[in-house]
């Protein structure tokens, strides 16, 4: 990339992606991406890389039960998001949409409060600035406004702090996303927008949603991007800690395309053998993004068989204690429907809620109360 | 007291809330240097910065969108979208976004922001400029909408609009703009203004109650006034808030004068004449002389600007909607 004198930039960055350890676990260099990570990061890692995919297993499983209406599985993009993710700063504001389980976790969600969106005890209802990881937003694409707001007002605040936005491929053709792309870029905002590409939105190929690889409409726009490849966490840690620094150094946006495969379902309700070949599947399951890491840690002894086993034995237990937790989640009770709608009660409101709560009153005797 | 424009009034409150808290922020098209096609924004961002008044690129879900992040940030955006018929592309993010955050973080979060729209037709333009979409937005729970219909409600209203803690869609008359009135700038004025919530009776009467807001309070007026003159008792009720609805304010009326009629610009199909009907008939079936009568738009889009003085309700459109209520 170069940058001409008015800081936009201009030429693009190559093809292929960015990567500092292949799918076979070999750890290679790359002259913009140094990375010095001791063995326990590395180890650090790998152990989140298992526990979300065990989280989410088990999600998957829990809908499959009854216990979850709906799941939006992360197979597959489990490096895109740890690596990402750790690569946050802790005063560093995260714009998830609804499939970023991983960075939740490095957020410090509890994986209950996902499943309790997913089972529909609630649309959320995490605190976003105790995590510093923003409500989950499910319009495609609209969150990419308010995470580059968020980091306007950062810029206001002259903090030292940088905000990253989350998407997906087929976000990328979202008018949101675009506008997005334009506020950051002409207002310098502290923002990197990080664009999961795994291929498919619901049924629809790439193909469908661009004729450029998505990393190279950053150009357009003013504003370097890239692509890394999004199965290798090393890199995705890498290249995110590079760009938002850049953020936090009044450098503007970057765009990340993180290159990977959503290796399951679009949801729980999707079928994808209606509109994809099984042969892709194979082939991305060599691209694995946790083998890889196990690989590369037993080929650099940088980590024991014991580890591997804790690890293993850490997984079930909370996969066990996710599992627990979901299935014991109780209803919210009804009257709950008309709390926090606004900020100070109000006629219409209160009048329904009264007239409500006296309906349901009115079964107090057969049913031993209903609220 | 000072005699202002209602355009001048809204800009006065607008210095003020900048002036009274350095997280307000001003942000939309031509807002800036040109102080917004209706000179609302004027000599705002000279004398705030641009960091505060924010010209921003064309599109209006940017707007909202980014609004919103500020606002979670802990900034109070104050929104200019600048004609009632560009707030469709940010309809999106007013209503899944903007209206359900505090439901969708159970409270944990509040997005204090202030959309502002000129709304209603009768200044002679082009497709687009003359619409009134408020029941677009009183549909939607988590909105705040109110219509300011003078420069004294102008100049309070929006500060109250803008310190309130939830999003407000704060409807501007656009005839009306250069309408004068009294207005108190003083601290006391806003101390002692009526809350954001309630509606205000703005002629009292005994034969029938007269509904209006924004645009439309000023036709009721005059209605009133020449219905006095046949002899016929018009209490004209300015809304003010169009959700949540004072809607005590308007049966405590009905049940007096027995009669009620809703007037506004919009098409009465599916408008908010409706739902006042509707709540008014449930509320106060046995004080009605006469069903609740509206009058408005047409079901039609706006028409061509030399055809809206035959769709605006004006003044012997409104009194033949009282005239008939007591036919029944």
């Amino acid at each position: 990339m170069t940058v001409d004198v008015d800081g936009a930039a201009t030429t693009t960055a190559p093809l292929e992606p960015i990567q500092l350890l292949t799918p076979e676990g070999e750890r290679i260099e790359h002259p913009d991406y140094p990375l010095d990570l001791d063995a326990e990061s590395i180890r650090g890692m790998y152990r989140d890389l298992v526990l979300v995919r065990r989280i989410d297993t088990e999600a998957i499983a829990l809908q499959r039960q009854g216990e979850l209406g709906i799941w939006a599985s992360l197979l597959g993009q489990e490096a895109a998001q740890i690596g990402s993710g750790r690569a946050l700063g802790p005063n560093d504001m995260a714009f998830p949409t609804y499939r970023e389980h991983g960075v939740a976790w490095c957020r410090g969600i509890d994986p209950v409060q996902l499943l309790g969106l997913f089972r529909g005890v609630s649309h959320g209802g995490w605190n976003p600035e105790e995590h510093k990881f923003h409500l989950y937003t499910i319009v495609i694409g609209a969150q990419t406004l308010h995470a580059t707001g968020y980091a306007m007002g950062v810029q206001r605040d002259g903090a030292d702090e940088a905000v990253i936005a989350y998407f997906g491929d087929g976000a990328s053709s979202q008018g949101d996303v675009n506008e997005a792309f334009v506020w950051a870029s002409v207002f310098n905002a502290p923002v990197v927008f990080f664009c999961q590409n795994n291929q498919w939105a619901i049924s629809e190929p790439n193909e469908r949603q661009t004729r450029v690889p998505l990393y190279q409409r950053a150009y357009g726009f003013g504003f370097p991007g890239l692509r890394v490849d999004g199965n290798d966490v090393l890199a995705c840690y890498a290249v995110t800690k590079k760009a938002m620094q850049a953020a936090r150094e009044g450098q503007g946006p970057t765009l990340i395309e993180a290159f990977t495969y959503r290796m399951g379902a679009h949801t729980t309700t999707d079928d994808p053998t209606r509109y994809r070949v099984a042969a892709d599947l194979e082939a991305w399951k060599l691209k694995d993004p946790i083998e890889r890491v196990r690989a590369y840690l037993v080929r650099s002894a940088q980590a024991e068989p014991e580890f591997f086993a804790e690890v293993e034995a850490e997984a079930e237990a909370v996969g066990a204690s996710v599992r627990e937790a979901c299935r014991t989640m109780p209803d919210p009770p009804p009257m709950d429907i008309f709390k926090n709608v606004y900020d100070q009660p109000n006629q219409i409101l209160e009048a329904e809620r009264e007239q409500f709560a006296a309906y349901l009153d009115s079964f107090a005797d057969a049913e031993g109360g209903a609220r | 007291m000072t005699t202002l424009t209602l355009s001048k009034a809204l800009n006065e409150g607008l210095r003020k809330a900048l002036e009274d808290d350095p997280k307000v922020l001003i942000m939309g098209e031509d807002v800036g240097k040109l102080g917004g096609v209706f000179r609302v924004t004027d000599g705002l961002q000279k004398d705030f910065g641009e960091h505060r008044v924010v010209d921003t690129p064309l599109a209006e879900s940017g707007i909202i969108g980014t609004a919103i992040g500020l606002a979670l940030r802990g900034y109070r955006p104050v929104c200019e979208i600048q004609f009632d018929g560009f707030v469709y592309p940010a309809y999106d993010q007013i209503v899944s976004q903007l209206a359900k955050m505090r439901y969708r973080s159970l409270g944990k979060v509040s997005l204090p922001v202030t959309v502002r729209i000129p709304c209603g037709g009768g200044i002679g333009a082009v497709e687009h400029h003359s619409e009134s979409p408020e029941a677009l937005f009183t549909h939607i729970a988590g909105l705040r909408v109110v219509a300011c219909a003078n420069a004294s409600d102008a100049y309070t209203m929006i500060q109250q609009s803008i310190s309130c803690d939830d999003p407000v869609i704060f409807f501007e008359p656009k005839r009306r703009y250069w309408d004068k009135g009294e207005v108190d700038t003083t601290a006391g004025g806003l101390a002692g203004a009526q809350p954001l919530d309630e509606a205000r009776v703005a002629v009292e009467g005994s034969d029938v109650t007269l509904l209006a807001y924004g645009p439309m309070t000023r036709t009721a007026v005059e209605a009133a006034l020449a219905a006095r003159e046949g002899g016929r008792s018009v209490e004209v009720i300015d809304l003010r808030t169009l959700s949540p609805l004072d809607i005590d304010t308007i049966t405590a009326s009905v049940r007096k004068t027995g009669r009620c009629v809703v007037a506004h610009e919009a098409s009465v199909f599916g408008g908010l004449g409706a739902e006042i009907a509707a709540r008014v008939t449930e509320q106060c079936f046995y004080h009605l002389e006469a069903p609740v009568l509206r009058v408005g738009g047409f079901a039609t889009p706006y028409p061509p600007s030399r055809l809206e003085e035959h769709y605006l309700p004006d003044l012997d459109r409104v009194l033949d909607a009282v005239d008939r209520t007591f036919g029944y």
